[in-house]
């Protein structure tokens, strides 16, 4: 392995693996606060140069992380299929990327079993954006909870009637006016406020109730820590869902208050008592930058970092993960050139690593963004067939404060895109009079629909 | 010539639908009043009508200027603050590395330490955080009330320090520069959606650079719709009494 290389006359030289990966990253403000980043644009393509002749052997052999000291590295590792490693192992990382440009769906398939994180986020510092659009857009992973999610020429979508106060009857009203809209053929989810077994019971319930009395078929969830649900679980309360939020090392996730052996537990128990049907119950949130926000990056970039947590979700099944790109703050993304890219980029690695990827495109108002930003990613985001979306009362999370697509946006990308609902839902929606060949008809985006 | 387009800003809409033919506007109106989250818009095709756009803009708009606007120093100098900086430099050095916006240089340090009252019971510090607007429209009230409510239970006051450009934990170097026993940090908060005056106040008993950050006790939502600053105000007074009684602060304290 060369980590050494020439540009323009000027020499680079990187000590290891984890210095290429990080100053290989598209321009990320977190990675300059971190002191790992590329010290200019060339240094950057050099890294990218001495990237693309590492083989996919390589970047196995160094996770950046060691397995001794790091649970999440273990998962990913033990969890690699040999067979599948061995079709690729000798493969540069460049000659990877080709790989996957060139190659078909069921090509791709064949081999994910193979990789490990660094390996994908590897490949993903050498695509630009129309690339990582490209390839993602061939992937599709299937997931079945009660509802089968991430057919072709569907895009799905996640309500998320969060409330101020955890205040059942405004929850239900932002979800009437969701449904309206056609919106919530992923899940129906909420952010509590309060971490109550009592409270998350109640949330959990209002949802069942709603689906079961208006013939609903989506799923449950509310997006509590795994060690509360597993709670309400133990009462016998209705979880089509389990949430967690997921960081890629283990110090990382112990600020989480999670353990991969807990996470383990978590999915026992959830198999055992959840209310849903299918083989996939488990849904995850990850987001760039959250390891370093809590020391736990190891010195490595957030872009692998978040390949990482790819990898330990890969272990659960998950029916629903998606990254909330925007949402951990400016020193990590500074802009909407940075959201648009770090969107781009989680999409295409969850995909890679065969998940069913959804993406919460949002930011924060001290973020240099705005809304147009988020509409231009989503557009990218439906472009390559991204699994779903969040969907939110005009965009405005009036509990988590921060601002997200909208119901408006998700009957427009479906337009724009030509896509349905999941199907059993949409039928559902046709039959309630909101939807009509995927569109929204008059009666559509009224809430009093539900209050007869 | 006087006559004005209405103020989109201030139009209450709590109770406003603006659905077409809704199947039951009282329905919608009932709706409507558990929640502040923007339901019974209503809609142009699939997209928003041009007054809810326009309201969303205007809300984003005020909450991100806030961010990157700065205190006006005329009031800090008024109440004869001591003015400071951390290490940032601008604005956008500010927000990308909150790094330096905890620190200052050792001549900053040493600056604090020949300008300003040592070992007193309590020190103030204002600094700008995300939103230099909050500190704008609180500081001017809730400092006289600090004072004289502080004054009147006998305890010595600090010269107040502002800090440009400052994050919370900066109040753990101006604490042992000048051996504080309660350390009050009043900031601006990160802007919501149409709330960009919006302070909190951080506390803290003998604050540390050695202490986690669970060692501060904190009243947020500090601005005229929230907790109005006045009655802030008083709340600390009281806090600092309990603080230097039970000489510990954060979770250590059950209150």
């Amino acid at each position: 392995m060369i980590l050494k290389t020439r540009l323009f006359g000027k020499s680079y030289e990187f000590k290891d693996i984890k210095e290429v990966l990080a100053k290989s990253n598209e321009e990320k403000s977190g990675d300059i606060l971190a002191g790992i980043a590329a010290r200019d644009t060339a240094e950057r393509v050099a890294a990218k140069v001495v990237l693309s002749e590492m083989t996919l052997e390589d970047l196995r052999n160094n996770p950046v992380v060691p397995y001794e000291n790091d649970d999440v590295t273990r998962a990913i590792q033990d969890g690699v299929d040999p067979n599948a490693f061995s079709m690729i192992k000798s493969m540069t990382v460049g000659a990877f990327r080709e790989f996957l440009l060139k190659s078909s769906e069921d090509e791709i398939e064949n081999i994910h079993d193979g990789l490990t994180s660094e390996m994908i986020a590897g490949v993903t510092k050498l695509m630009s954006n129309m690339d990582l659009v490209y390839t993602a857009k061939k992937i599709h992973k299937l997931a079945t909870c009660n509802t089968t999610i991430g057919e072709r020429g569907t895009l799905s979508s996640r309500l998320q009637p969060n409330h101020p106060t955890d205040g059942l009857a405004g929850i239900m009203a932002s979800t009437m006016e969701g449904i309206s809209y056609g919106i919530g053929d992923a899940v129906i989810g909420l952010n509590p406020v309060v971490d109550t077994i009592s409270s998350i019971s109640a949330v959990l319930h209002s949802f069942k109730d709603f689906m079961v009395k208006w013939d609903i078929p989506t799923q449950n969830c509310v997006l509590a820590h795994v060690t509360s649900q597993m709670a309400a679980l133990q009462k016998g309360v209705p979880m089509d869902l389990m949430f967690q939020s997921l960081a890629g090392s283990q110090k990382s996730n112990k600020a989480f208050g999670i353990t991969v052996k807990l996470m383990d537990e978590a999915y026992e128990v959830m198999r055992e008592k959840k209310s849903s049907r299918g083989p996939n119950f488990m849904y995850f949130e990850t987001g760039q930058g959250s390891e370093l926000s809590s020391e736990g990056h190891h010195g490595a970039d957030q872009l692998t970092m978040e390949a990482r947590c790819y990898g330990l979700a890969k272990r659960y099944h998950p029916f629903l993960v998606n990254t909330v790109v925007g949402f951990i703050g400016p020193e990590y993304l500074y802009d909407g050139r940075q959201m648009i890219r770090a969107g781009l980029e989680d999409h295409f690695m969850g995909k890679l690593t065969g998940l069913p990827m959804g993406v919460d495109v949002c930011y924060t108002n001290h973020m240099k963004a705005d809304q147009n930003d988020v509409e231009n990613l989503a557009l990218l985001l439906a472009a390559c067939d991204c699994t779903y979306f969040m969907g939110i009362p005009g965009g405005d999370d009036v509990m988590l404060m921060y601002q997200t697509t909208s119901y408006h946006d998700i009957a427009s990308l479906r337009d724009i895109t030509g896509k349905k609902p999941i199907q059993e839902f949409n039928q559902r929606m046709e039959e309630l009079g909101i939807l009509e060949d995927g569109k929204l008809t008059k009666k559509a985006g009224d809430p009093s629909i539900f209050t007869a | 010539m006087n006559e004005m387009i209405k103020d989109i800003s201030v139009v209450d809409y709590y109770e406003r639908v603006t659905i077409d033919n809704p199947r039951d506007t009282e329905s919608c109106i009932r709706l409507k009043k558990t929640t502040n989250a923007r339901i019974c818009l209503g809609r142009a095709g699939d997209r928003c009508k041009t007054e809810t756009l326009l309201k969303f803009r205007a809300d984003h708009g005020v909450a991100m200027d806030a961010v990157w606007s700065e205190v006006d120093e005329t009031i800090v100098d008024q109440l004869g603050f001591f003015k400071v900086q951390t290490l940032v430099e601008d604005k956008e050095q500010y927000i990308k590395r909150p790094d330096l916006g905890r620190v200052f240089s050792q001549e900053t340090l040493d600056g604090i330490k020949g300008n300003c009252i040592e070992s007193p019971d309590v020190q103030i510090i204002a600094t700008d955080g995300l939103s230099a607007c909050a500190i704008n429209a609180n500081l001017a009230d809730i400092y006289p009330i600090l004072i004289d409510g502080l004054t009147a239970k006998g305890y010595t006051i600090g010269t107040p320090i502002f800090v440009k450009y400052g994050r919370v934990a900066t109040m753990d170097q101006i604490s042992e520069a000048i051996q504080a026993k309660v350390t009050i940090l009043l900031v601006g908060e990160r802007p919501g959606l149409a709330t960009d005056e919006s302070m909190s106040s951080y506390m803290a008993y003998e604050s540390s650079t050695l202490k986690p950050e669970s060692q501060r006790t904190v009243i947020s939502n500090i601005h005229r719709k929230g907790v109005p600053p006045v009655e802030a105000g008083a709340q600390l007074v009281n806090l600092v009494e309990v603080l230097i009684r039970e000489k510990k602060s954060g979770v250590e304290l059950k209150i």
